[in-house]
């Protein structure tokens, strides 16, 4: 980890790595997409519609996920000010807050035909949605400093102090029963669900999160190249200002 | 302990001396709530059904008013850079100022909403726990606004910003509150809605003044 910390290193050994995960996840999404579109069976009370829950639920983990790394990045940015983890606090949040989105479209869209309502105010759904606002709340803080640092620390803290969401959308299930099912996979006792569902589901959880990795890559790799440019347009426009005063003093 | 007490003390004699914002506060609570029966129509059962959720919004959005205050006029004259230079740990002044912004905001807002849970013809039964609630609940809600001004010291449109950080935080507190109100209107048992804030009022006791604290730093930089 701490090798990976210099940013010279992270840029060659993702270089590397970027185009493999990539091909895992496009073969893991292609795998698990014909399983779960046509090799698994429709659930004898849901019919076709359960087939929804295979981008559903990697959805769901990933909206977690990506706030917990986006956490985790802010707090070793805050302790240690190391500038390639507030990059990746800030790389994560739009990709977590977009398949936060997801989670609740598509569960919406699974909750028309087997609740018969688009929406409702259960514990799972509710933390959820305030999981996107503070993906929001995050986004905007960063952007509302003229010092980028500035925002980074900033948002750190708000990253930290809303982190106290994530264990509640996890148990909001167990806690308080009510309208969505309760945890299916990831459980002490083993999951539930019969191989036959489990095993796209299983495929589609890896190939999404290799996506998310491979954006979160994108990302960052493309904010120190950002960054990079702004420091060479800064010497140039330095440079420039300063050659036709030294031209003038010196004629 | 002193210190405390100093920054308090000279929180509320500016609050006095430069026409406080409570006053404001309350008005906007009280209008708002009156817009309600306009809004949703008089009949007494359905605005006793939602009385508890209507003042615990609008004492949400009410104690939100006079945030963004709480540091900004200290950062902006500099007063809060001599703050910080003074033997008195950041965090002691965070808890200060949200001591001072409950008396002038949270404190008020108790007061005022009885009279209208009356208006809103609130079951008698609820009167004591929509106290209880707003005096367990209305100290957190100064204490994680606190970090969120704290946070945006110096941000463009630091206002709107505050609001949509400190908003979600708030959820639970409104959960809880208007839960135990509900509960005891119903007849029910309020003890764990109750246990519940302030349990969240405890957790943020301590760790609300350390974000605060580590934001103004970095705003102080």
């Amino acid at each position: 980890m701490q090798g990976l910390a210099n940013p010279a290193r992270f840029m060659r050994l993702s270089k590397v790595v970027q185009p493999w995960l990539a091909l895992a996840s496009v073969l893991l999404i292609g795998v698990g997409l014909y399983f779960a579109l046509f090799g698994s069976p429709a659930d004898y009370q849901q019919g076709q519609t359960v087939r929804i829950m295979y981008v559903h639920v990697p959805s769901a983990w990933l909206g977690m996920v990506g706030y917990t790394t986006m956490a985790l990045a802010s707090a070793v940015g805050l302790i240690w000010k190391h500038p390639l983890a507030d990059l990746v606090a800030k790389a994560a949040a739009p990709i977590g807050a977009s398949f936060t989105f997801l989670c609740l479209a598509t569960g919406s869209l699974w909750g028309k035909p087997m609740w018969g309502t688009w929406w409702a105010w259960d514990a799972r759904l509710t933390s959820m949605l305030i999981l996107l606002f503070l993906y929001l709340g995050y986004m905007a803080l960063q952007s509302a400093f003229d010092d980028p640092g500035r925002g980074a620390r900033a948002a750190a803290i708000l990253a930290l102090a809303g982190f106290i969401n994530v264990p509640i959308i996890k148990f909001s299930v167990d806690w308080w029963k009510t309208l969505h099912q309760p945890a299916s996979l990831m459980k002490m006792s083993g999951p539930t669900l019969p191989p036959s569902m489990l095993t796209p589901l299983l495929l589609m959880v890896a190939g999404f999160t290799c996506f998310f990795v491979v954006v979160l890559l994108l990302r960052v790799r493309a904010e120190i190249i950002a960054s990079k440019i702004r420091a060479i347009r800064l010497t140039q426009i330095h440079g420039s200002h300063e050659s036709p005063l030294a031209d003038r003093l010196a004629g | 302990m002193n210190r405390l007490f100093e920054i308090v003390r000279r929180d509320l004699r500016l609050a006095l001396r430069q026409g406080s914002d409570s006053v404001m506060v309350v008005t906007f609570f009280v209008l708002t709530v009156i817009l309600f029966p306009f809004g949703i129509g008089p009949e007494a059962n359905i605005l006793e059904r939602v009385s508890p959720g209507v003042l615990w919004v609008t004492a949400l959005l009410a104690s939100m008013l006079s945030l963004d205050r709480l540091f900004q006029a200290d950062y902006e004259d500099g007063s809060l850079e001599l703050l910080a230079l003074t033997p008195t740990a950041l965090e002691v002044l965070v808890i200060g100022k949200v001591i001072a912004h409950w008396l002038t905001t949270g404190l008020p807002l108790m007061i005022a909403a009885p009279v209208l849970a009356v208006l809103l013809h609130m079951n008698g039964d609820g009167f004591v726990a929509l106290l209880v609630t707003m005096l367990l609940g209305t100290p957190t809600l100064s204490l994680v606004g606190a970090m969120g001004a704290a946070l945006v010291l110096g941000a463009r449109r630091g206002g709107v910003l505050l609001s949509l950080l400190v908003l979600p935080l708030y959820i639970p507190v409104l959960i809880f509150g208007v839960g135990a109100i509900d509960a005891v209107v119903q007849g029910l048992e309020s003890g764990a809605q109750l246990l519940v804030l302030g349990g969240i009022l405890l957790a943020a006791l301590p760790l609300a003044p350390l974000a605060a604290a580590a934001a103004l730093r970095q705003a102080l930089e």
